[in-house]
């Protein structure tokens, strides 16, 4: 971690890296698209509400693409909104991640054989970062999926390209 | 309040062999056929007559009737030819508390009926599902465009029982 176990034993100075510095930076503030798809959109926002506070992790809403670092795709992509989720994905700035929530999102889910106008996985369009299980996945799932985000963010490198 | 024997009769006294077929007895509401060239006509007269005042187009849906002569191709699939597709109209009056169910059919290879989005405006955005996922050409209609499904979408009618659905759409994979 670098900088929060370190002893600020001389006075007002922090020794780190500059790679932990901005990861942790990174990490500690990733802002998601206002979005959401079907009924995990409901859990996503239960997840953003007072009692589970996705406030404290820094993630927040914005209402815009350009402003956000995270992209929660939270439900079921249809064919037509596909092409709507890869534009908001393309319109984020780098660095930006993507956490799949629920089993549609994963895989198409219960439409995966008879369901004619469902993507079978958003991971068709646009690359995924961490996949939460669920349908919906509780609150506690999705959080277990932002610290997974966070922890893979935190092994970043600024020389090596990230996946 | 009329029943839909009563509602046949009037009709059947006004409009003759536009109005058919006359389906009791079953364990869900009873029904009759009107020919898909006058149900507008039919449709207004329902509205506006003294008697009937049928003000609200409760639903309208679309049905594949699976009645015509299947071919099997090599890999499972087929393909019907003939038989009917229908479409039913619930409607009810809110002022003289009766429903009626009509049911029109067409023919598969030319499903054409009139549309009766001028009669109930409602029934615009129900048209067009039934032509979107159906297959169905309402004349007359004032919009008649795919409504659920992506506008671009040429596979056909999901809905009826010998869909096909394609490999592709706009590059994405499609089955599993």
């Amino acid at each position: 971690m670098g900088l929060l176990d370190k002893q600020l034993n001389d006075g007002n100075i922090v020794i780190t890296k500059v790679e932990d510095l901005l990861n942790w930076a990174r990490l500690s503030s990733v802002w998601q698209v206002g979005f959401g798809l079907a009924c995990c959109a409901i859990e996503m926002m239960a997840t953003s509400a007072s009692h589970y506070d996705f406030d404290r992790f820094g993630v927040i809403p914005r209402p815009s693409p350009r402003q956000s670092d995270v992209i929660i795709i939270s439900g079921t992509v249809t064919l037509k909104m596909a092409l709507r989720v890869k534009r908001l994905y393309e319109q984020m700035p780098d660095p930006k991640y993507v956490i799949s929530m629920g089993s549609c999102s994963n895989c198409g889910g219960p439409y995966w054989e008879h369901g004619y106008h469902v993507l079978k996985g958003v991971d068709r369009v646009i690359p995924v970062d961490v996949y939460v299980p669920g349908c919906p996945p509780r609150p506690e799932a999705l959080l277990e999926g932002l610290l997974k985000l966070q922890e893979k963010i935190r092994n970043e490198s600024i020389v090596k390209k990230s996946a | 309040m009329k029943s839909t024997e009563e509602v046949f009769e009037i009709l059947k006294g006004r409009f003759g062999d536009a109005i058919s077929e006359l389906v009791t007895g079953q364990p869900a509401e009873s029904y009759f056929s009107v020919s898909p060239k006058e149900i507008n006509k039919i449709c207004f007269y329902l509205r506006d007559t003294e008697e009937l005042l049928f003000d609200n187009l409760m639903n309208l849906s679309g049905v594949d009737d699976d009645n015509g002569e299947k071919k099997t191709a090599e890999d499972g699939s087929f393909t019907t030819f003939g038989g009917t597709l229908s479409v039913f109209y619930h409607l009810e009056s809110t002022s003289l508390k009766h429903k009626v169910t009509i049911r029109v059919s067409v023919p598969r290879e030319t499903p054409e009926l009139e549309s009766v989005a001028e009669v109930w405006r409602c029934a615009d955005w129900h048209e067009r599902e039934a032509y979107d996922l159906i297959g169905f050409n309402f004349l007359n209609h004032p919009d008649l465009r795919r409504i659920l499904m992506p506008y671009d979408w040429e596979a056909g009618h999901p809905l009826r029982k010998d869909y096909k659905n394609p490999e592709f759409y706009q590059g994405m994979k499609v089955p599993y």
